[in-house]
């Protein structure tokens, strides 16, 4: 199917009906219950989790195939925003054209920053992307104050030119959408005690990320991606091969950057509103994050570590004590109070910590990231299992 | 020539912070071949000795004032620091006062403990491991540190004065022969600027002129051919991971009252001193210190109003911009040796 084996197919069909059921699955208790506050089918949340596995399935492109560590990745996140919102101010409020802008305006900053960055390897292209994406972050900060908004960042407003959209009647700020379908436009339905939203906001970026990753599905399989992997494993023989690895690692960091500006236009479509500090080297660490927990180098892996993160961050960060002692109140007073006070520090606002450790567990004993942690659970279970386990690995992790 | 004087100066006390957490990651760099993410954060947990330090020894409990009442006619209550009782009011007043600089006797140990559990417990394993899982490793490590000192701190900044004495700035100018009121400088940049150039020399001497640091230089040089000549190197390099805690935890210690310590300081100081190890050298001990004097006082040019009117936002940009500068030009960086992370 579409031109993958049959493996990859059943992979890439598996992701479109959990992304298509998304907000059924996400929302498996009933409102006003005590678990409702786990539920993430709410459409912003939905929203996060595409967009950032698109922006993680870029990510993976470069660092999974090519073993080059981007600290700087945010910065065409970040650039994308910015492309999309001038795109909404000057042109139409349709999300087409401004998608389309963010991912060339990314694809050629990341050419020339990919460009002198890819002179270097190792530590050494780590910190030159870093330098570029703390510099691009500054710049954004300060003096393009004009360009990018400064500080309050870069928002719609009511004399926006919008060339093609026509002259603006209403007092309203108008809201991006596609050919009239409003991004922020949800239907609710109501079975019983369960709310679904279905936003048309979030099926768009479903469905630009069911593309993203069947591209991605492509490039790992294809000649270039058994390249990259060449470069990754042994530049040297590259060489003495008589091949120049630098075009196609110049090509995987541009196809990434890209991934980034599609997900930074993405974002700003479902919210008009470009930050600098989207660009921020702490955004960029988050991408490495979510790429190396769930799987560096896996076809799913970084798609399951963006909707990972964005949970705890979105739903674990809420939980307060009060919650914590309900929970536990059937136990003994005073053991509820040890359990509340051994558990508070890892949620809610200590979420940063759990994430940590988590992060740093998997980097020690499972440098594949969870499809390993799953591929090894499965394996426990018989050899049979291990084969077709939902995940396709695309090499072993080191 | 008095403004080029002040900008100096101003960029010594950055400088020296760059420069001694630069040499840490360089010594830790060039003993154990480790990328250490976490290094910033152990700079954190140093000034946060300072902030205990000073917290402990303000510790204080409610005494009665003989003869006095308040209004409600209680005896009227005071606080009084227990170290007044211990040390006698006058001593323990300075004592309180001197906090931040005492505090380098409670981190030097601190640190060096907690280096070497780091060491021992983590760094180790990743010896083998690619540098791109070293990086993640500590960077994951400094997460954990963060939130630790966040959870028992807040994430507030903590205000830690100065003694008395070195509150306030005092006329360099005046000094050295300028008209008085050009140059004026605070008296706590100076000492943390002749801090820092006494614990630089000393691990330069440390490493120098003692058998010890004879080895361990050996050892960075050619770490196999002193292990084959009998010589347990890993301790070595495991006790060098913890005087590169110690010089980073002392750094921050001292930087308290410069900048309120928060439990992000360390990452804003650890993008900025990565660079600087790389414009200095990779796994070079004076590359890094001078690569760090050299991009503070580059940084306080770059803010001079008269330079940012010329190009505007290149103080915001210029270390970056140096760093990709050098990079590309002498990838070695200033003074990198040969054959030291080259690819």
């Amino acid at each position: 199917m579409f031109g993958l084996d049959k493996k990859d197919a059943s992979l890439l069909l598996i992701v479109a009906v959990l992304v298509a059921f998304a907000p059924f699955l996400l929302n498996p208790f009933p409102e006003g219950s005590a678990m409702a506050q786990f539920n993430a089918g709410y459409p912003d949340l939905m929203q996060r989790f595409v967009i950032f596995g698109i922006f993680a399935i870029g990510f993976n492109i470069l660092f999974g195939l090519t073993g080059y560590l981007s600290f700087g990745h945010a910065a065409f996140l970040g650039v994308g925003s910015y492309a999309a919102v001038w795109m909404f101010k000057l042109l139409s409020m349709n999300v087409i054209p401004a998608i389309i802008l963010a991912v060339i305006t990314a694809g050629v900053f990341a050419l020339i920053i990919g460009y002198v960055s890819l002179r270097r390897s190792g530590i050494y292209f780590s910190i030159l992307t870093l330098a570029f994406a703390q510099m691009s972050f500054a710049l954004a900060y300060s003096v393009l104050t004009p360009i990018t908004g400064g500080e309050t960042g870069l928002q719609l407003a009511l004399d926006d030119p919008r060339i093609l959209d026509g002259a603006n009647q209403t007092n309203n700020i108008p809201v991006p959408g596609f050919f009239g379908m409003e991004m922020r436009d949800s239907t609710d339905l109501v079975l019983g005690n369960w709310i679904f939203t279905f936003n048309v906001g979030y099926y768009f970026a479903a469905i630009i990320m069911l593309i993203s990753f069947y591209v991605s599905i492509r490039i790992f399989r294809s000649p270039f991606g058994m390249m990259l992997r060449a470069v990754k494993s042994n530049q040297q023989r590259l060489n003495y091969t008589g091949l120049n690895p630098r075009p196609y690692t110049l090509a995987a960091f541009v196809i990434s950057g890209m991934y980034a500006g599609l997900a930074g236009g993405l974002m700003a479509s479902m919210d008009p509103l470009a930050g600098a500090e989207r660009m921020f080297w702490t955004a960029s660490g988050e991408v490495v994050l979510m790429t190396i927990l769930g799987g560096v180098g896996t076809l799913i892996g970084p798609v399951l570590g963006a909707g990972m993160i964005k949970y705890m961050e979105n739903i674990i960060s809420k939980i307060n004590a009060d919650i914590l002692h309900s929970w536990f109140a059937f136990l003994p007073d005073g053991l509820e109070d040890l359990v509340v006070t051994m558990i508070y520090p890892f949620i809610g606002k200590g979420w940063h910590l759990t994430l940590g450790i988590v992060f740093m567990l998997v980097v020690i004993f499972l440098p594949g990231g969870l499809v390993q942690g799953g591929q090894k659970l499965a394996g426990l279970f018989g050899r049979k299992k291990a084969e077709d386990t939902k995940t396709a690995t695309t090499e072993p992790a080191e | 020539m008095d403004a080029i004087i002040l900008q100096i100066l101003n960029g010594l006390d950055k400088g020296s912070a760059y420069a001694l957490i630069a040499l840490g990651l360089t010594l830790i760099f060039g003993t154990l071949g480790v990328v250490n993410f976490a290094h910033g954060a152990l700079f954190m947990i140093g000034a946060f000795c300072a902030v205990t330090l000073s917290r402990v020894l303000s510790l204080s409990h409610k005494v009665e004032v003989p003869g006095e009442t308040d209004f409600l006619g209680n005896p009227m209550m005071r606080d009084v620091p227990y170290a007044y009782e211990i040390f006698g009011e006058s001593l323990g007043a300075g004592i309180i006062d001197w906090a931040v600089p005492l505090s380098i006797l409670f981190a030097i140990p601190v640190m060096i403990l907690i280096g070497v559990i780091m060491e021992r417990g983590l760094i180790k394993h990743f010896y083998k491991r690619p540098h791109a899982d070293q990086i993640l490793v500590t960077f994951g490590l400094a997460i954990v540190l963060q939130e630790i000192i966040k959870y028992f701190y807040g994430a507030n900044p903590i205000p830690t004065p100065a003694p008395s004495a070195f509150v306030g700035s005092f006329d360099f100018g005046a000094l050295v022969g300028f008209d008085p009121g050009t140059i004026i400088y605070p008296y706590w940049r100076l000492v943390y600027f002749a801090f820092a150039a006494v614990i630089i020399g000393a691990v330069f001497a440390f490493l120098q002129f003692t058998t010890f640091g004879m080895v361990v230089r050996a050892g960075m040089a050619d770490r196999e051919t002193v292990g084959l000549l009998g010589i347990n190197i890993d301790k070595r390099f495991t006790i060098m991971f913890g005087l590169a805690a110690a010089v980073a935890g002392l750094a921050g210690v001292m930087y308290t009252p410069i900048n309120s310590p928060n439990y992000h300081m360390g990452m804003d100081f650890l993008v900025l001193s990565f660079v600087v190890v790389v414009v200095g050298g990779m796994g070079s001990l004076p590359g890094a210190v001078l690569a760090g004097f050299l991009l503070g006082i580059l940084e306080s040019f770059a803010s001079m109003r008269e330079v940012i009117a010329i190009i505007p936002g290149i103080n915001q940009v210029i270390i970056y911009l140096v760093a990709i500068i050098i990079l590309l030009t002498r990838p070695r960086g200033l003074m990198g040796r040969k054959g030291v992370m080259e690819d």
